[in-house]
């Protein structure tokens, strides 16, 4: 990984006037005493500052817990819950586990595949939209279960959910 | 209905049970300031083994006799509470602590003075972060309260309670890369022994316990062991709180005694109010998605650790999924074993290399329309190198779907060779829309 350059977000996400997220990902790491074995929760900040993992700030991270890159890399794809990509702004996972299968969650994800134009695990064009797919969410009593920007939906309906994206993103119909 | 008494999942209906005072207000931690002021911590180990107290997580092994497994002397000892729960069709430890996060703490700070653990950590799973909010909030508050903390009520115990959040993984459950993932590592399993009751967290010996089997604890302490073991079976005592999923009509988290038949949880109007439009039962997976299928041969199986395991399935985490005669038996394993090969960690051959070749055969089968009979000798082959081969469960898991479609519905994929030479081979739908 190359070094880290001034400013640890290169990409879209980055807002050079007031960023204070860095000083709050350094305090996070300071808390954490800068220990080798807090990698998980110093992820799960910086992710949730920058909205993805940069290799750019995984190589800060790395530097300053004093790890190997190829731990911290190697941490930051073994668990799914990290993204090495930017995401869309807003985002809906639509859940395949057995349970919302059987209550008709292939065919919602591919009726949102086709209403939205993103393909599932893929993001729209303009940075605006993600649409994921998760292995059980664990709300089996409310299949077919989907989250939209982090809020749980169950018995979802693809028309009520297509109104709520649109809604979401400014293109009310 | 009220069949009986609920043990863990008793006090979700009082508004407001999440706050310190009223959990309080309800006998709430009376328990553990009984055990710490008067009980020694070998006699609440003791209580915990004559309570006949079973993990919940999915293995069944007794509680307290697992606690005896620590070494005399050693110390720091850590307690982890599991709740990582990912098991597919498993949802009932979130809502214990959406609901009860009180009744959790209890029972982890009651079970960490019990062994003698300075130190307990809570693993949620990293979907779980309103869970984690309000558990933080909670063990907060009993901080504040004085329960947890330096000397705590003047007995000179100390506890601290941290909650840490996973990234994602159905691995971490497993309890040595549970302790893995802790440790800020990948959640890769450990090889035992040695066990983690003798070398667990950061080398030092560490008990692991299920949510809900730590929410029985204050319970057991509380009310006693003849009042716990009145309920359930003898040697599966007190109560199971079931996931029910699938095609029934009120599918959600049920509080049962261990024993009731599998009928009564699927039919009775009380909880699962039978199969939805009355179709018939084709496929129950009892115990989360790990576990081996019945059928509706199997509904007066008592749900129990022993009358499941005699049934040649097993009762696992209580994950209760039933599926009626509109799936398809072949499809069904190939989005379970799909599950599996997505979550191998990818540690040992068998598993990573055998999750990935059913899911390929199990795809062109039946995604893609092209089944041959040599595909099923394949199946067959796969399944049977992966069973006892592989380095943790999860791997063996694996085997179970496929497996149990394979023994229960041979014809359905002999069905599927059939209708791919006839029609060459185009795609045949098998998905039903409802």
């Amino acid at each position: 990984m190359t070094t880290p350059t001034t400013d640890i977000a290169t990409d879209r996400n980055v807002r050079p006037v007031s960023d204070n997220r860095r000083k709050i990902l350094e305090a996070t790491m300071k808390r954490f005493q800068y220990q080798g074995d807090a990698l998980i929760e110093v992820l799960h900040k910086a992710q949730e500052l920058y909205g993805f993992l940069s290799p750019e700030l995984l190589s800060e991270v790395a530097q300053r817990l004093r790890l190997p890159p190829s731990r911290v890399y190697g941490v930051a794809t073994f668990y799914h819950f990290f993204s090495l990509v930017p995401q869309g702004e807003h985002s809906c996972t639509v859940c395949l586990g057995t349970a919302c299968y059987v209550r008709g969650a292939a065919h919602l994800l591919h009726d949102l595949e086709t209403l939205s134009g993103v393909k599932a695990g893929h993001t729209s064009s303009d940075g605006r939209f993600s649409l994921l797919t998760a292995r059980c969410l664990g709300a089996c009593g409310i299949a077919p279960a989907v989250v939209l920007d982090g809020e749980v939906i169950g018995h979802a309906d693809c028309s009520d959910l297509t109104a709520r994206i649109q809604k979401l993103l400014g293109r009310e119909e | 209905m009220g069949l009986t008494e609920h043990i863990v999942m008793r006090e979700l209906d009082i508004p407001d049970i999440s706050d310190f005072a009223v959990y309080r207000r309800h006998g709430g931690w009376e328990a553990y300031r009984y055990a710490l002021t008067e009980k020694t911590p070998a006699d609440i180990v003791q209580m915990v083994k004559d309570s006949g107290l079973r993990g919940r997580g999915g293995a069944g092994f007794p509680t307290g006799v697992k606690w005896g497994f620590l070494p005399k002397g050693v110390y720091p000892r850590y307690l982890l509470c599991n709740c990582d729960e990912s098991e597919p069709g498993t949802f009932n430890n979130h809502q214990i602590i959406d609901k009860n996060p009180h009744q959790l703490i209890e029972g982890v700070a009651l079970s960490a003075y019990a062994i003698e653990a300075n130190v307990a950590y809570i693993y949620m799973r990293g979907e779980f972060a309103a869970a984690a909010r309000t558990l933080e909030r909670a063990i907060a508050q009993a901080y504040e309260a004085g329960f947890l903390g330096k000397n705590i009520l003047g007995t000179g115990f100390d506890l601290d309670i941290y909650v840490h959040r996973g990234a994602g993984a159905y691995i971490c459950g497993e309890e040595t890369a549970l302790m893995e993932s802790l440790e800020g590592k990948i959640g890769q399993p450990r090889l035992k022994p040695p066990f983690p009751a003798v070398a667990g967290l950061y080398g030092k010996p560490t008990i692991i316990n299920n949510v809900e089997t730590l929410a029985n604890v204050p319970r057991i302490v509380e009310k006693g062991v003849a009042w716990y073991r009145s309920h359930g079976t003898e040697k599966s005592p007190g109560t199971k709180c079931f996931s029910l999923s699938g095609h029934v009509n009120r599918p959600g988290n049920y509080e049962l005694p261990f024993g009731v038949p599998l009928r009564e949880l699927i039919e009775s109007p009380e909880y699962g109010g039978g199969m939805k439009g009355g179709r018939p039962v084709k496929i129950i997976i009892p115990g989360g998605a790990s576990a081996p299928w019945l059928t509706a041969d199997h509904l007066d199986i008592p749900l129990d650790y022993e009358s499941l395991a005699a049934a040649g399935s097993m009762l696992g985490s209580g994950g209760v999924i039933v599926l009626n005669d509109t799936v398809s038996a072949p499809y069904v394993a190939y989005k379970m074993d799909e599950f599996f090969k997505h979550e191998s960690c990818g540690k040992c051959t068998p598993c990573r290399e055998g999750t990935h070749w059913l899911v390929r055969t199990l795809h062109r089968m039946v995604e893609e329309g092209h089944a041959t009979a040599a595909d099923i000798d394949t199946l067959h082959s796969i399944y049977r190198q992966m069973a006892g081969n592989c380095f943790c469960l999860l791997g063996e898991s694996a085997v179970m779907p496929i497996k149990s479609a394979l023994q229960l519905f041979p014809h359905e994929f002999e069905a599927l060779v059939k209708r791919s030479s006839s029609r060459n081979g185009h795609q045949i739908p098998l998905i039903v829309r409802h």
